[in-house]
């Protein structure tokens, strides 16, 4: 078993194009603040740009879920160039992928099928949560 | 011949730890969907992740970056890594300067936030008409 975490950081693509960026975003808040409050956490990705101390040293000390939201991989590379570990890395669009009955919409917030898709997505991250909080990466 | 139309740059931070980086997104939104043929966007992350096209992004037009808090990421990281903004605006003076009280939520924004995004989406087209006369 690895080391245990108190945190996991869930980092979204920061997208303001795309409706698979806004299904990252929505996807990460519903971790944050629904299915894992305590344990799950966030930062601002451009902070991560601009080389913040405090935002660095949360991806370097925690490990982080990146949920891109196009092949651009944004936020894993932001995290690879801050010098944090990605321990998983999703791109948004495999939940529709997955879940086709779920066509998310909506470009700068999704509307109300993405935020049921957002839901799921969720709950099957807060099994990755769990694992990595546990030091049971796999 | 072809007629070139000046378009302005704008760079939003996306802040997804806190409620005014949801409303830098929603007004950057509005801004651009509402005066396509005369704004542009790119996601602030593509200067690190992207390739030379999107690092020179600041280069290629006239940009402004719009801000949620005082850390100033947008305006930061264009000016760092892409080229000095036009202009840079911040939403936390923005809301004091239209007495208006910053969002207490991360998402699922409403009627309870649409003045708050009206105002900063005026704001900035406000810039863009300035950056545009400029040019």
């Amino acid at each position: 078993m690895g080391k245990k975490h108190k945190k996991v950081v869930v980092l979204p693509c920061s997208g303001i194009g795309k409706v698979f960026g806004a299904l990252a975003r929505e996807t990460a808040y519903e971790l944050v603040e629904r299915v894992r409050p305590g344990v799950a956490t966030t930062t601002c990705l451009p902070l991560l740009v601009i080389n913040d101390p405090e935002a660095v040293a949360k991806v370097k000390e925690n490990p982080v879920i990146t949920i891109d939201g196009c092949p651009k991989e944004c936020a894993r590379k932001s995290v690879e160039a801050a010098g944090g570990r990605v321990a998983k890395a999703h791109e948004a669009i495999k939940f529709y992928k997955e879940h086709k009955d779920l066509k998310p919409e909506g470009v700068a917030e999704v509307t109300e099928t993405g935020r049921k898709l957002a839901e799921i997505a969720a709950r099957e991250l807060a099994k990755e949560v769990d694992e990595l909080a546990a030091g049971e990466e796999k | 011949m072809d007629i070139q139309v000046a378009k302005v740059g704008v760079v939003s931070c996306s802040g997804e730890e806190i409620p005014e980086g949801t409303l830098c997104r929603l007004a950057c939104r509005k801004v651009l969907d509402e005066r396509p043929g005369e704004t542009v966007t790119i996601c602030l992350p593509l200067f690190i992740a992207g390739g030379e096209e999107e690092r020179t992004f600041a280069q290629n037009y006239p940009t402004i970056t719009v801000d949620g808090c005082d850390k100033m990421c947008a305006a930061k990281a264009t000016e760092m890594l892409s080229g000095k903004p036009a202009r840079s605006l911040s939403v936390p003076e923005i809301l004091k300067k239209h007495g208006l009280k910053p969002p207490d939520k991360l998402r699922h924004f409403g009627a309870g936030e649409e003045a708050a995004v009206q105002a900063v989406a005026e704001e900035i087209a406000k810039a863009v008409d300035e950056v545009l006369e400029e040019e």
